[in-house]
């Protein structure tokens, strides 16, 4: 099975294209360019929406909704007086929990919400009462971490794709925002409505240009810039571009159409079609690393104690010949990290967890009740490589001064070619030799774990 | 009429952790209790109130975010769910609250006289904020007084914090002469943290209060500073130092509920009573109380 992303859309969160377009030729060119989307979306084969949207902020880690069928009737804390808007979504619950595990999987905190009368955000409710009137599609709908970084809202992104590719969906991806997103401070009459300012209108029409040229990494390259220099300090930062750029594979040469830029009530709001066609142009250049596993200090609450994964943690044995280093995990039983014996280094087996935190990079493979959890094999082997590194140099060599090594692999079908790409790009340059071995299992949840001989 | 007055003021945190460690029957969920240090310093705050005769509770809360300028609810009577966004297991509490729109209004014709930027909210579905339910709730579990409820103009995220506490001050301004003019006894209300820097996880219950702390010694220190201005009456230097407070630590005070309320107690020289302090997921968290009653006329 596999799934795909047929669509994806920027697109605003105000509530006047649904309650008042009539008010304003702008606002009217919002509501026809949503309902072109619309007709888009209806011509796809789309069998899932996905909504991103930067009014619903978050504090424990990422949010999804899971109510199958919130209800309720929606009032914008500013515009309470233009209107009231209905709403009763149909949310795809099996996506939403399983979007939530694939997060976890990936290292970030995440839950889902199901509470009845819970206050689905005004731009969630604009769009999909836009985008997809009567619930023809389902939807699943995702929070903003107010305090999540690029690796964080990149994974989140990556997590989801996990599970459109699983379940094989034909899945539309849409961030709800606005672009520049200062309003005016004074009510106004609908007909005075523009952008606040002339810096705001150039920047959205870089930002506008970029989009219209499908470069959805480029933009998001820009979201810190593009923050600083036309965003209101909210709470939620231009972090949209981030997670629809990861959707999108990080793609530079998607196809892209603005169907609408205006301005409402002062912010900068577009309508913005992106399709998975490639325009033929633009590779992607990174400036930042693509995370696949989120690894981050987050977990302020756990770091001191760390997770011992159900497996008792020792303090390495010491000896004149040992070489120990707390940059390295903790062992699993009495033993060293290294030992000389003349010039020759012997490393005790090395697995990926983290030294502090006990974290594994790239996931465990299975929980504490013994069920499998998706991982990520290339993250977990460079985390053991990692640590071979900082024992090795704890002891005087480096990783450069490898010998030998005997890889242990517990899925030998789903995981050599990951674990072989990683030892191409490291120790593959360096020429120890190698033998690979399949195992059943090892102590903690780990995939990989490498046995080593270096000169010392 | 005789005048209206202020008979006291109190910084009442609103964390829905406190509603949902109480356990009122408003409110779904269940708990086993948690942040006890601040709920007993609730308690220490009612008993006190409970010697002062007012007539209307009057707040500012920041959960109730407007960029539009400052909005009032017009509505006498406000009755649905409040659920909250980003605690949804901790608060999905049933409301039914009696608004003062007489002084409402006053307030909002006093300060749009003044040249704020004010709207009055009208609209019937509107839901009332958490931050305004769970700091009444805790300040007045009986829901027996009518309140004023005042948005939260983010000034300091469309300007600056400077720009916001000069904004905040003339409305307190406002809110002061239109209690005098009303002829009414208030109690006023600023719902906020102290410093608001969050953990981004939560313990397994919620109120194991073995990982509750505050996040860093640098939002202790500013807690700390905070407090004993507060209780020594230096309310002069809070607001001097109210733009690095805002910044550095987080705090909640951004919203302008803080500055608010001091400048419509005139800036008070007269210490504040500490009732408790604690920290929540984090933030620190003080309840304070003003007497303003018994500081007499000028």
């Amino acid at each position: 099975m596999s799934g795909e992303i047929v669509k994806s859309l920027v697109v605003p969160a105000h509530p006047h294209p649904v309650l008042c377009p009539e008010k304003n030729e702008g606002w009217q060119r919002i509501r026809d360019a949503y309902d072109e989307a619309r007709r888009q979306i209806e011509e796809t084969d789309a069998d899932l929406i996905i909504v991103y949207s930067t009014l619903w902020p978050s504090i424990i880690g990422h949010q999804i909704q899971a109510d199958p069928n919130p209800e309720w009737v929606m009032v914008d804390a500013d515009f309470h007086d233009l209107g009231s808007i209905p709403y009763s979504l149909q949310i795809d619950t099996e996506f939403a929990h399983a979007w939530n595990a694939a997060n976890k999987a990936r290292g970030l905190e995440s839950r889902t919400v199901a509470y009845h009368g819970f206050p689905i955000d005004v731009g969630s409710v604009v769009a999909l009462e836009l985008l997809n009137p009567g619930n023809r599609i389902p939807a699943v709908i995702c929070s903003t971490n107010v305090y999540s970084n690029r690796a964080e809202t990149t994974v989140l992104a990556k997590a989801c794709m996990d599970v459109v590719k699983a379940q094989g969906k034909k899945a539309v991806a849409v961030s709800v925002m606005s672009l520049s997103n200062r309003m005016f401070t004074e009510p106004i009459e609908p007909h005075e409505d523009r952008i606040h300012s002339l810096k705001d209108d150039e920047w959205n029409r870089k930002i506008l240009e970029f989009l219209s040229e499908g470069r959805l990494e480029d933009i998001g390259q820009l979201s810190r810039t593009i923050h600083d220099q036309i965003r209101v300090k909210k709470v939620v930062a231009f972090k949209p571009m981030w997670w629809l750029s990861a959707m999108n594979d990080n793609r530079n040469d998607l196809t892209g159409e603005v169907l609408a830029y205006e301005a409402i009530h002062g912010a900068g709001a577009a309508v913005v079609v992106l399709d998975p066609e490639s325009n033929g142009t633009g590779d992607k250049e990174y400036d930042e690393d693509d995370v696949e596993f989120y690894g981050g200090d987050r977990n302020v609450l756990d770091v001191e104690e760390g997770d011992d994964h159900g497996v008792a943690l020792h303090d390495p044995t010491t000896g004149d010949t040992s070489f120990n280093t707390d940059k390295a995990p903790k062992p699993v039983g009495a033993y060293p990290h290294a030992r000389k014996e003349g010039n020759l280094l012997y490393l005790s087996g090395v697995g990926p967890r983290q030294p502090g935190d006990n974290s594994i990079p790239g996931g465990p493979i299975r929980d504490s009740d013994g069920n499998s959890l998706e991982y990520d094999i290339k993250a977990q082997t460079r985390a053991v490589i990692e640590n071979v590194s900082r024992i090795l140099e704890e002891a005087g060599s480096s990783l450069d001064k490898v010998i030998d090594v005997t890889s242990f692999l517990v899925d030998m079908d789903r995981d050599f070619a990951g674990y072989n790409e990683v030892w191409a790009e490291t120790l593959g340059k360096v020429g120890p030799t190698r033998t690979t071995l399949a195992i059943r299992a090892l102590p903690t949840p780990i995939a990989v774990e490498l046995k080593v001989i270096a000169r010392a | 009429m005789a005048k209206g007055s202020i008979v006291a003021g109190c910084l009442a945190p609103h964390p829905p952790h406190l509603v949902y460690a109480d356990n009122p029957p408003q409110n779904e969920p269940e708990s086993e209790g948690g942040w006890e240090q601040l709920r007993w310093g609730y308690d220490r705050l009612r008993e006190s109130l409970s010697k002062v005769d007012y007539d209307v509770i009057v707040i500012l809360s920041p959960h109730w975010q407007t960029y539009v300028g400052t909005h009032f609810i017009g509505l006498p009577h406000c009755t649905s769910k409040s659920v909250d966004p980003i605690f949804p297991n901790l608060f999905r509490f049933d409301y039914d609250i009696e608004i003062d729109v007489d002084l409402a209004r006053a307030i909002h014709d006093q300060a749009k006289s003044d040249g704020m930027s004010v709207k009055m909210m009208e609209n019937p579905d509107f839901r009332v904020d958490y931050g305004t339910i769970v700091s009444c709730h805790m300040l007045r579990p009986e829901w027996d007084k009518p309140i004023v409820s005042i948005s939260s103009n983010r000034g300091m995220h469309y300007y600056s914090p400077e720009v916001m506490q000069e904004m905040m001050l003339e409305l307190g301004r406002a809110t002061s002469k239109a209690i005098e003019a009303s002829g009414k006894r208030c109690l006023l209300v600023a719902s906020n943290s102290l410093s608001h820097r969050h953990f981004t996880t939560e313990t397994n219950p919620p109120e194991d209060m073995s990982k509750e702390h505050i996040t860093s010694h640098a939002m202790h220190l500013w807690d700390m500073r905070m407090i004993e201005l507060m209780r020594a009456g230096k309310s002069q230097q809070i607001l001097d130092e109210m733009p690095e407070f805002c910044e550095q630590a987080i705090s909640e005070a951004d919203g302008g509920a803080f500055s608010w309320i001091l400048s419509a107690m005139g800036i008070p020289e007269e210490p504040a009573i500490l009732h408790g302090y604690g920290t929540i997921i984090g933030t620190g968290n003080a309840v304070i109380e003003w007497p303003c009653h018994e500081w007499g006329d000028d």
